[in-house]
């Protein structure tokens, strides 16, 4: 809701400042250009570092960044509010179809890579798991309630219940997780939904009993990572940059930038510094993988 | 020039005063006019957003019968509140019964026992209870109960039923006691020194003459203790654990419709059908607030009349 009422205020400012263009976007104020980007959570942070880092590239462009979910910012992409909504998944056909109602072509830009590792709490002495394990525990219909359902006994945690920690169901987070782990099974009612990726760890960290995912970048010392197979047989791969970006990593996704139509003009010119060794620097900076490689300062 | 008033003493009339006097009333009245208008207004708006869902796509059964409320899911979206429901009624409930019995014993306190400065105390403190924010509640329910129950009663997560009832009475508390406490004063003197006079002592004045003569007026306090506790969002969205399930023990996570609405509403495309069916909820919820200040509002008027 704050998230809307502030891209409303942006919205009315920036139409007060100047007429906007219907093309391009992004509207122009005393020859200075702000570009509205708006979208996925998961990618805020890196969104604003890149909007303050291109402050000091080109000063008359300036890019105001707000969060509120992939789906928020597709939609006001869509509608012509924003000129540039970040994603965490691809557009679904739904919003595809919303968008050749209304005569927009949206062009879809990857900006890097991001692993979902599963957090497990230190005591947990599973090290890796397989795909098949997190459906079960995740998915409806799954049998796994107990841990001793996946073979192991958790010091701490005496009900032995597995604690299931997910996200809120229109989190670009939740959605690739259910795509990526339990394809066509919806999940099982009775996850602690949590508001953020932050909370996910923190309530790991402090449950024994727990098991949660998010994205690599919200990792930390005190909650474990397990490796994850894609199935029985095959290679247990640890979530990292590097493995996000080779596709060995079972459950890793492209982070996707959407234009309406080809961008233009300033525009352009973000996109493509965002997609420069400098660019791809800071979003690997902030923890997830660079779109193509680079080799980054220290 | 305006044409010649047809009566001269009310030209006379029309100086400073006369147009202050007319401009304050004018005031006034849209203050007063303004509380319908916003109410009709919320009420037009939270109907208007959620009624192309009512007419299409909502079933009364797998609304009000199924736990699965899966909004997000493609390409077959469920929107069952049953378990919404399920969690906003049981921590209401068991907010009123923690909250119940604290309150009318302060509220009895205050306004039959304690005397002087320790009243005076004691009612202040009792508002300043009401005037802690509700984030700040939800923070105590997060970082202080929830390990308090893990270590007291075993069980892996704290974020509960019974945490939320237990800060959800805690903020419906002052609110009974307040509106209880006005209750209880005012019934007369006259009733309390006629039971004095016939020997009762105080305690049996206060249980056998006071309450019952003030039966509505307590009825009211405990009703809109629970509107207060059924409209709460952020204090119940931290301490609930926001997990869709129908409660069987105090220990199980819940998720309250308004803990619902809040956590999605903000990510929701406007218009979609998902939003439709968040301001569903929204309507429910009305309703059901509505309904219980209306009753607090009949039970305070009895009062009034009896």
């Amino acid at each position: 809701m704050r998230s809307s009422i502030v891209a409303v205020l942006i919205s009315i400012l920036t139409a007060c400042g100047a007429p906007q263009s219907q093309q391009g976007g992004e509207a122009t104020t005393g020859g200075r250009v702000v570009i509205q980007n708006k979208g996925s959570d998961t990618l805020v942070n890196v969104a604003q570092a890149w909007a303050e880092a291109y402050k000091q590239v080109d000063p008359n462009v300036a890019v105001a960044v707000t969060g509120g979910g992939s789906g928020t910012g597709i939609s006001a992409m869509i509608n012509g509010t924003v000129d540039l909504a970040s994603s965490s998944r691809k557009m679904t056909e739904k919003e595809l179809q919303a968008a050749s109602a209304r005569g927009v072509t949206p062009i879809e830009h990857v900006v890097g890579f991001d692993a979902l590792a599963i957090f497990l709490h230190p005591n947990n002495p599973i090290s890796e798991i397989t795909l098949q394990q997190l459906a079960s525990i995740y998915g409806e219909g799954g049998t796994a309630e107990k841990w001793a359902d996946l073979g192991v006994k958790v010091p701490g945690c005496d009900s032995d219940e597995i604690v299931r920690v997910s996200r809120q169901n229109n989190s670009g987070t939740y959605v690739y997780f259910k795509e990526a782990v339990l394809g066509e099974k919806e999940y099982k009612l009775g996850s602690r939904d949590m508001h953020g990726s932050k909370d996910v760890v923190d309530l790991v960290e402090n449950t024994p009993c727990a098991i949660g995912y998010s994205g690599l970048a919200y990792a930390n010392e005190h909650v474990k990572m397990p490796c994850v197979k894609k199935e029985d047989g095959a290679a247990c791969v640890m979530a990292s940059e590097q493995t996000a970006k080779d596709g060995s990593f079972p459950i890793a996704r492209p982070l996707f930038m959407y234009t309406a139509g080809e961008p233009t003009g300033a525009l352009k010119s973000y996109l493509d510094w965002v997609m420069s060794d400098v660019g791809q620097c800071i979003i690997m900076d902030k923890g997830y993988a660079s779109a193509r490689d680079v080799t980054c300062p220290g | 020039m305006a044409p010649t008033p047809p009566d001269d003493h009310a030209s006379d009339r029309r100086n400073l005063d006369w147009y202050v006097d007319r401009g304050m009333r004018w005031i006034v009245t849209v203050g007063g006019v303004s509380a319908i208008v916003f109410i009709i207004g919320i009420f037009a708006f939270v109907t208007r957003e959620g009624f192309p869902f009512l007419f299409d796509g909502f079933e009364a059964g797998e609304f009000f019968g199924s736990p699965a409320w899966r909004p997000t899911s493609e390409p077959n979206p469920t929107y069952g509140a049953l378990a919404l429901i399920a969690g906003t009624a049981s921590v209401t409930g068991l907010a009123v019964l923690s909250a119940v019995p604290f309150s009318l014993g302060a509220a009895i306190y205050i306004a039959e026992f304690a005397t002087g400065r320790t009243r005076e105390v004691l009612k202040v403190l009792v508002e300043l209870l009401a005037a802690i924010p509700s984030v700040v509640w939800g923070f105590i329910g997060l970082s202080m109960m929830n390990p308090l129950i893990i270590a007291i009663f075993d069980v892996p997560v704290g974020l509960n039923v019974l945490n939320a009832g237990l800060i959800l009475g805690l903020m419906a508390a002052p609110i009974m006691t307040t509106i209880a406490e006005d209750a209880l004063k005012a019934v007369p003197d006259a009733y309390r020194e006629a039971g004095e006079a016939m020997g009762a002592t105080r305690w049996q004045v206060t249980m056998r003459v006071v309450l019952p003569a003030a039966k509505n007026g307590l009825m009211a306090a405990v009703l809109l203790g629970v509107g207060r506790g059924f409209g709460e969002t952020m204090a119940v969205l931290m301490a609930s654990g926001h997990s869709i399930n129908l409660p069987t023990s105090p220990f199980d996570s819940v998720r309250a419709l308004t803990a619902t609405i809040a956590a999605e509403l903000g990510e929701t495309a406007v218009g979609s059908e998902h939003y439709q069916a968040l301001f569903t909820l929204g309507m429910l919820l009305f309703a059901v607030t509505f309904s219980i200040n209306l009753a607090a509002d009949l039970f305070v008027r009895g009062v009034r009349r009896g």
